[in-house]
């Protein structure tokens, strides 16, 4: 279990679903029962599936519960009249579920069943070609080779119908939208090659191609299944972490009755209840009660924000303390999020004008093989005046210059480095992604939950009194607040006072419990020290427990690094990249953190846009930016960024928005990231040039007419498995360092960078 | 020669029982979580059959 059990203050601060969200999200079955999807990113291992689907299977009202460790998610079946406690459980046991959206996951999944059973159905169909290839290269001839030709004639055609259309109708739509892919030389010649075939079997001729047909489609079927499956493996995996996804609120009608409703169909001025721990899911006015709000994801501040009647909330924050009574002033479309989705989509016009090596390649790859077959036919026909003869070694030559290299070699390298990249928690979104960040000359911090974790930690524990800390911990146990949880976190292993009778939380001020007759107070100084709720403290370090209005100790919270961010920075800066910090938090703050890690420029208190900006102004200078960064406000500069990258722990959009997520804690996935996409990218460069020097011994030969069916099928053969071979490098492949440094920055003073 | 007559029916029949074989297995989601199906194995079979039953 030593892997799995997450830590303790993971779930405490992300809202947990209720109830209502749950029955929204589940899908009736029709005889009673109900199923429903939800992701859980906590699953791990054996230990973990067994721990959930014990867990819930156990619950009154569950028929089953069943883990898909793949995917991360655990579907579970319920009946209707009964609704267990599905996400209390899973939380109780550590693994908060989230849901997610199943429309966008379930084509893709379609996509594959159908690649798949194409590779077997071509596979099959190969496998049998070959042997009765095999037989005729052996000798067989006369009635025997023409049977045999016809055997594999009818065994070619369907699996030509079934399998290739793959790849007809990729060629069908490029070449009626009036462009070439990779997927036109393939369709002619693998038609060719199967037409020419039937022809020569007809006039019982000695050769046939349908091995090299068939075999050619089985191989190029074999990468364009793995770059679907590289692709689609990371992205549900990176849909499933929903965190950021306030689905709607307990909506409070006029006649006072409470009712939960869907983020969509709330209305400006609609009355909503927001309880303790809950998400705020559209921007609203506070019309009661007091609170504090972790706004964190959303501006990147790392302190929770006080608010009283009249203050403006923005969707997407987290409630803390209190409950509180809000007004919403704009719809779901209209609020926050939905602005910083358009901010996103409009700045991410940079990315998609991006192409990966491999299209570019075969950009100039298709007609190249197309002219030089097509010549090879004409000059055939001119010196020998044999159309027979001429089509044969053009399809020949259409046939030997398998673009299998692109097709198979690129596809499977990004695999092997999407699969290392994932066992060490990091989750690549598709291969260009690689590709982009081997270019990034410039890596971009966000500061809160990217270089820090956006969780306070006591730092002066050693000034504080076991025995304070102690009865502080017994408090700070009743309440959901940041700082609560990290005097628990501080106090772990000492036993906890909670002998108290009465314990209260005050929204907004802290928490008192009553002991032996005394008062004791952990909250704001000005309340814990009972000078009346009117001294609001603004020091950030005022948090004291008091007794009886008598301050017992003093506690002061830092935001701490993440984890290896220091080490991570140090990396990148030897690999030659800038570092480079831009947050929305306060100046003082950030100048902190920058000196604490050694980052020397960096901009404070910046908007979204000013983010957009920043990364905007480094691009015209020439520079290709990695961003990293978790909030909601950093989306959009995740999106205009050249390439990407969040944790898991970020907001979903900024999530969607990145072309890598990583799991753990440790920022050293960020040089990790690098290095292996840059051996990848070595690999890559390496396969294609093993192609094009392939190209130039074979072609040549096959122009001049020497290639026979079974040289075809060998050469085309070897030529795959010597670049799969190559790409397989990347397994064994020791974690060296990022290049030697080249001329890395010197390490001074921070220096504010001026804002755009 | 006349023996081939049964032979490659034979051959293309074993070999396309195992492409159905596949396709069943593909079909009934079988391919769907091999990470966890790797997993599973490891966990007890009578604590297995308390926990989930299907």
């Amino acid at each position: 279990m030593s892997c799995c059990a997450p830590g303790l203050g993971q779930h405490v601060e992300s809202g947990i679903l209720s109830s209502d969200e749950l029955r929204h999200a589940a899908r009736s079955l029709g005889d009673g029962t109900a199923q429903v999807e939800l992701s859980v990113p906590g699953v791990h291992c054996g230990a973990c599936i067994h721990t959930v689907e014990r867990g819930l299977s156990r619950l009154d009202g569950v028929v089953s519960a069943r883990v898909n460790l793949s995917t991360r998610r655990v579907s579970v079946r319920f009946r209707e009249d009964k609704m267990p406690p599905l996400a209390e459980t899973l939380s109780g046991l550590g693994y908060p579920p989230h849901l997610f959206d199943e429309t966008s996951i379930s084509g893709r999944e379609r996509t594959l069943t159908e690649l798949l059973r194409a590779v077997a159905i071509s596979g099959f169909a190969a496998g049998n070609v070959m042997l009765l290839s095999v037989s005729v290269w052996s000798g067989a001839d006369g009635a025997t080779r023409d049977l045999f030709h016809w055997v594999s004639a009818l065994i070619a055609l369907p699996t030509l119908a079934f399998a290739g259309r793959v790849f007809y109708r990729s060629a069908w739509n490029a070449l009626s939208h009036g462009r070439m892919n990779m997927d036109v030389p393939i369709a002619i010649g693998v038609t060719l090659a199967y037409a020419m075939s039937l022809y020569e079997t007809f006039n019982h001729a000695e050769h046939a191609y349908f091995d090299a047909a068939v075999t050619l489609l089985f191989f190029l079927l074999i990468g364009r299944t793995l770059d679907h499956v590289m692709r689609d493996r990371a992205r549900s995996a990176v849909m499933g972490l929903a965190r950021l996804a306030p689905r709607g609120a307990i909506v409070i009608a006029p006649d006072g009755s409470r009712e939960y409703r869907p983020a969509g169909e709330i209305e400006p001025g609609t009355r909503l209840a927001i309880a303790a721990g809950e998400r705020i899911c559209v921007d609203a006015r506070v019309t009661a009660g007091a609170s504090e709000l972790d706004c964190s994801l959303v501006n990147g501040e790392s302190w929770p924000r006080r608010v009283e009647p009249g203050a403006h909330v923005q969707a997407g924050t987290l409630n803390l303390t209190g409950p509180l009574t809000l007004e919403a002033t704009a719809r779901a479309e209209d609020s926050f999020l939905a602005e910083m989705v358009r901010m996103m989509e409009a700045a991410e016009g940079g990315r998609t004008r991006y192409r990966r090596i491999a299209d570019r390649v075969s950009s100039l790859y298709a007609p190249v093989v197309h002219l030089t077959a097509f010549l090879t036919f004409l000059g055939w026909v001119a010196i020998d005046g044999d159309w027979h003869k001429a089509i044969t070694i053009a399809v020949a030559v259409l046939i030997i210059t398998c673009p299998c290299a692109l097709g198979l070699a690129v596809p499977i390298v990004q695999v092997v480095a999407a699969r290392r990249l994932f066992e060490r928690g990091v989750m690549v979104r598709d291969g260009s992604a690689m590709e982009r960040l081997v270019e990034a000359d410039t890596v971009v911090f966000d500061k809160t939950g990217t270089l820090t974790a956006g969780r306070p930690w006591l730092s002066n524990l050693a000034e504080i009194e076991p025995a304070m800390l102690a009865i502080a911990a017994g408090l700070g146990a009743h309440s959901r607040h940041p700082l609560s949880q990290a005097i628990m976190q501080a106090a772990a292993g000492q036993a906890g006072a909670d002998d108290f009778e009465e314990i209260s939380e005050i929204p907004g001020f802290g928490v008192e419990g009553r002991a032996h007759g005394s008062v004791w107070r952990l909250g704001r100084a000005g309340w814990a020290l009972g000078r009346g709720e009117e001294i609001v403290a603004t020091d950030r370090s005022g948090t004291i427990l008091a007794r009886d209005g008598r301050a017992c100790a003093a506690f002061r919270f830092e935001d701490v690094p993440r984890t290896d961010a220091a080490q991570a920075i140090r990396a990148l800066r030897q690999a030659g990249k800038a570092v480079e910090m831009l947050s929305g938090d306060t100046q003082a703050a950030c100048r902190q953190v920058a000196e604490n890690l050694g980052i020397s420029r960096y901009a404070a208190a910046l908007l979204p846009s000013e983010k957009v900006a920043r990364i905007a102004e480094m691009a015209a200078d020439g520079h290709r930016t990695l961003m990293v960064g978790d909030g909601l406000n950093d989306a959009p500069a995740l999106a205009a960024a050249h390439v990407s990258m969040a944790p898991a722990t970020a907001a979903d959009i900024g999530r969607n928005a990145a072309d890598f997520v990583f799991l753990h804690d440790s920022l050293e996935a960020v040089p990790f990231a690098i290095v292996i996409s840059e051996r990848a990218g070595q690999l890559i460069r390496q396969n294609i040039g093993l192609a094009i020097v392939y190209n130039i011994i074979a072609v040549p030969i096959a122009i001049l007419g020497h290639v026979t069916p079974l040289i075809a099928a060998v050469a085309m053969s070897g030529s795959s498995l010597l670049v799969i071979g190559n790409a397989l490098r990347l397994i064994g492949m020791r974690e060296r360092p990022v290049r030697a440094a080249r001329g890395a920055a010197a390490i001074d003073r921070p220096v504010q960078v001026e804002r755009a | 020669m006349t023996v081939l007559v049964y032979l490659i029916p034979v051959a293309l029949l074993l070999g396309g029982v195992g492409l159905v074989a596949f396709l069943w297995a593909l079909k009934s989601g079988q391919y769907e979580d091999l990470d966890g199906a790797g997993e599973r194995i490891l966990i007890d079979s009578e604590a297995d059959d308390e926990a989930a039953p299907r």
